[in-house]
């Protein structure tokens, strides 16, 4: 007879996965960041400036109340104000890619954004790319297909630069995707690879958008 | 970054009266790529940043039968993609495409371009030279890093303008509208930018509490025959070590009107007048892109460790009138 500890034990990963538990931990930010919305009137308003610290923000398709400074940089408040650790911050310089995500489609360098700026803005970063039953982004999956990174730092900011690309460019040549993705160092050097993983990863999402 | 105060005005109006109230306290942010840099790096410390990407009016292409109109704040992707800018302004459309990475130029604005601070690294890393009201250059001594500084019109301080958009500007004949205090001017793209004899400090003619607002181009080259390149260290991301920009038009078998300019070389982006003289009325050939070349350098220095721009100029300059297919390289 099977131990139910046991069992239990087994279904972890899939119950209290990563992905669950990062949000879990934004879902606590939420509350705490409503609640701080509720106390909202102690906040002293600005004369002429931008006015309140506390802002609404459109990621991932949620809206996010957080609390901001006028200098903080949207990767700083993705990854450290919502928890949003898949955006990486290599150089923090508009150099290396890492932090890319998408504004309204489009790709920046969120490291080089003022959070205050995209208020009004639909801010994509790479948790919002898989289904919520946890299925890959076509993008996602071609990279597992083709085993494309090493360690794996830049491949966040790659893959949201491919998919901002794709947009515009559904159906890439590899050196039309190359070019599109030009914007993104790996320090690995395993640019082939990635670029044979994105180029399956584009593939995979004319087949998915054909279906 | 350190703390300032964010103001992110409506209206040009809006955002003068904040100049106007701030002055040198205030920092004007286009797309804000160069500017973070300086802000992140704690060397400048400004008190009041005014983002101007909220301004309606200083965005997008209007396009009319005298030409093009872009607002200062229309993305370098933007204008790349623009369909009147690559059918008739091409020059300039390859310019920007050459410019930085695919998410700069998402980001990145046209006014930002043509407006960005040199990229010395002495400069740019807070060292106190004549650029940042010192007294020294740091980059023109026997051992400093100078490979990528200028061979021409140095004074004193040796940087370089880094814009790639500009020099096509200039060839397109572009003007620059801006807003001061005083109202609006309109000044030709040459005159936008400065070197070291008329103020050390800065690249660019705008002083506190001034805006550029849009370039205008006009008709009169749409759909010359261009001629860009650009050469640098990488093929992305990288500034230009030079950069040359050429429009022609060439009637029978000479050439009838030509505008040429290049960056990288000097403080300023440089309009080759000499140049343009002597190629009026030559055929487009090798021969006087020879010509033009030796012409184009005359008068160049080289530091200890850049006098490879001094061939490359000639090249480049050779290039852009006799075409690449005749204008090898011939040791």
């Amino acid at each position: 007879m099977p131990n139910p500890t046991l069992k239990i034990l087994g279904d972890t990963p899939k119950a209290v996965s990563r992905r669950r538990f990062i949000k879990g931990v934004i879902a606590g930010g939420a509350a705490v960041s409503s609640a701080s919305y509720l106390f909202r009137n102690s906040v002293v308003h600005g004369v002429s400036g931008t006015g309140d610290r506390l802002i609404t923000l459109n990621v991932n398709g949620q809206l996010r109340r957080v609390d901001v400074m006028k200098q903080e940089t949207l990767a700083w408040t993705l990854r450290y104000k919502l928890g949003l650790t898949g955006t990486k911050l290599g150089c923090d310089r508009a150099e290396c890619g890492a932090c890319t995500v998408l504004l309204d489609d489009v790709p920046h360098y969120s490291c080089s954004v003022l959070t205050h700026t995209v208020r009004n803005e639909k801010v994509l970063s790479i948790e919002g790319l898989a289904n919520e039953d946890g299925t890959l982004h076509p993008i996602q999956q071609g990279i597992i297909d083709e085993q494309g990174f090493q360690c794996a730092f830049c491949m966040s900011g790659f893959v949201m630069a491919t998919e901002g690309f794709l947009k515009t460019i559904p159906d890439p040549t590899r050196s039309e995707l190359a070019h599109g993705i030009s914007g993104n160092l790996c320090r690995c050097q395993d640019y082939d690879k990635i670029l044979t993983a994105l180029m399956r990863g584009a593939e995979n999402m004319r087949t998915a958008n054909h279906v | 970054m350190p703390a300032f105060e964010l103001f992110q005005p409506s209206s040009i109006s809006d955002a003068q009266k904040l100049l106007e109230q701030y002055r040198e306290d205030a920092w004007v942010v286009a797309g804000g790529l160069d500017s973070f840099d300086w802000l992140k790096d704690r060397i400048k410390r400004p008190k009041a940043l005014v983002d101007l990407s909220g301004i309606a009016e200083m965005k997008g292409v209007r396009t009319s039968s005298e030409g093009v109109e872009i607002g200062a704040m229309t993305t370098l992707t933007e204008v790349v993609r623009h369909p009147v800018v690559r059918e008739k302004y091409g020059l300039l459309a390859e310019a920007a495409e050459l410019a930085a990475s695919p998410q700069i130029r998402n980001q990145g604005t046209i006014g930002g371009n043509v407006s960005q601070d040199a990229r010395c690294w002495y400069y740019r890393a807070g060292w106190p030279c004549y650029r940042a009201g010192g007294n020294v250059c740091y980059a023109d001594t026997p051992t400093g890093r100078n490979r990528e500084h200028a061979i021409l019109h140095a004074e004193r301080c040796v940087a370089v303008n880094p814009s790639d958009s500009a020099p096509a500007l200039i060839a397109l004949d572009a003007r620059f509208v801006l807003r001061t205090p005083k109202g609006e001017r309109i000044i030709d793209a040459e005159d936008y930018f400065i070197g070291p004899d008329v103020d050390i400090t800065r690249l660019h003619i705008l002083k506190p509490g001034d805006l550029l607002t849009s370039i205008r181009i006009p008709s009169t080259w749409a759909g010359a025959q261009f001629y860009f390149e650009k050469v640098r260290d990488r093929n992305v991301w990288d500034f230009a070590l030079l950069n040359v920009a050429s429009a022609m038009q060439v009637s029978g078998n000479a050439i009838e009107r030509i505008r040429l300019a290049v960056n990288g070389a000097a403080a300023r982006p440089l309009r080759l007048r000499a140049v343009e003289d002597a190629a009026r009325g030559k055929p487009a050939t090798s021969a006087t892109g020879e010509m033009a070349g030796k012409l184009a350098v005359q008068g160049a220095v080289a530091l200890q460790f850049n006098a490879y721009k001094i061939p490359l100029m000639r090249n480049l300059v050779k290039r852009a009138i006799g075409g690449v297919e005749e204008a090898k390289w011939v040791s």
